[in-house]
């Protein structure tokens, strides 16, 4: 089960009005290697984890990744919370706008719509390692296409912190996926 | 908000970091002892600094005791509060 804790994993300030910069950040909302995509693709995987460490791995680190879309929803919505009808026309918001108005919703920047197929669950505790730990590196890099676009220094500050996340989450699949690599050889002497 | 609040608010944050990255780490290394410690430790603080910011402010978990009226619905919510330290929201 979950319980919620009314607050933000990390202190979010956001600085200044950008509609542009909140639909360029919307990808980690909605996007292909997005929270949301990280958090299912890990919680649904846990079934057919071997291993006791490898199935709390992706417990916490599902978890984690829904806090973080929590923290991206804030900085798209913070971005825009302020936007007059002017500001907004004319950006790559304005698409947004006309549908959703200033909330938040799960499609990517370029507007496609979130689905599962961005991730699997392959009953294949190995296969669904070696994909956990590609969807942080992509996240990462996201991370770092969007640092580069970003000219307000409180969203940068999160951004950033966002990024050493998927570092260190990139590193514990890894030792996650040798712990079930040992579980399956020692296996296969019995 | 305040800037106390929010300083408590960001004590938190920084306590249940280590309690996280700990949990992680613990994970993948269950016999670690000093990881454990560390876990512990701020563990304990986390509790504190949470029941601290519930009995001044309001609840931030909706499993805790509360005296009436019932605080977990009081503005702001997670998303209007904005860290600038310069005392609005």
């Amino acid at each position: 089960m979950w319980q919620y804790e009314k607050r933000l994993q990390y202190p979010v300030r956001v600085d200044t009005t950008n509609p542009t910069l909140a639909a360029m950040i919307i990808e980690q909302f909605g996007g292909a290697d997005g929270e949301l995509s990280a958090g299912i693709r890990y919680l649904t995987q846990r079934w057919t984890m071997p291993t006791g460490r490898a199935k709390g791995i992706l417990t916490d680190i599902g978890t984690e990744e829904l806090a973080h879309w929590e923290i991206i929803g804030t900085l798209a919505y913070k971005l825009v919370k302020d936007a007059t009808i002017d500001q907004i026309k004319g950006t790559p918001f304005e698409a947004h706008y006309v549908n959703h108005g200033k909330s938040p919703f799960p499609h990517n920047a370029a507007g496609s719509p979130w689905t599962a197929n961005y991730l699997n669950s392959k009953d294949d505790p190995v296969a669904d390692l070696h994909e956990d730990m590609a969807a942080e590196e992509k996240a990462r890099a996201t991370y770092e296409w969007l640092i580069n676009v970003s000219d307000d220094p409180g969203v940068t500050d999160t951004l950033r912190y966002l990024r050493e996340r998927e570092i260190v989450h990139f590193q514990r699949f890894g030792e996650a996926l040798m712990i079930v690599e040992d579980y399956n050889n020692s296996k296969r002497f019995y | 908000m305040d800037r106390e609040e929010m300083n408590l608010l960001v004590e938190i944050s920084e306590a249940n970091f280590v309690v996280l990255e700990t949990a992680l780490y613990l994970n993948i290394n269950p016999t670690d002892e000093n990881a454990l410690y560390l876990h512990n430790n701020a563990s304990r603080r986390y509790h504190q600094l949470l029941n601290i910011y519930e009995t001044r402010y309001s609840l931030l978990r909706n499993t805790s005791e509360d005296s009436c009226p019932w605080s977990y619905v009081d503005e702001p919510w997670p998303w209007d509060i904005n860290f600038n330290y310069k005392g609005g929201m």
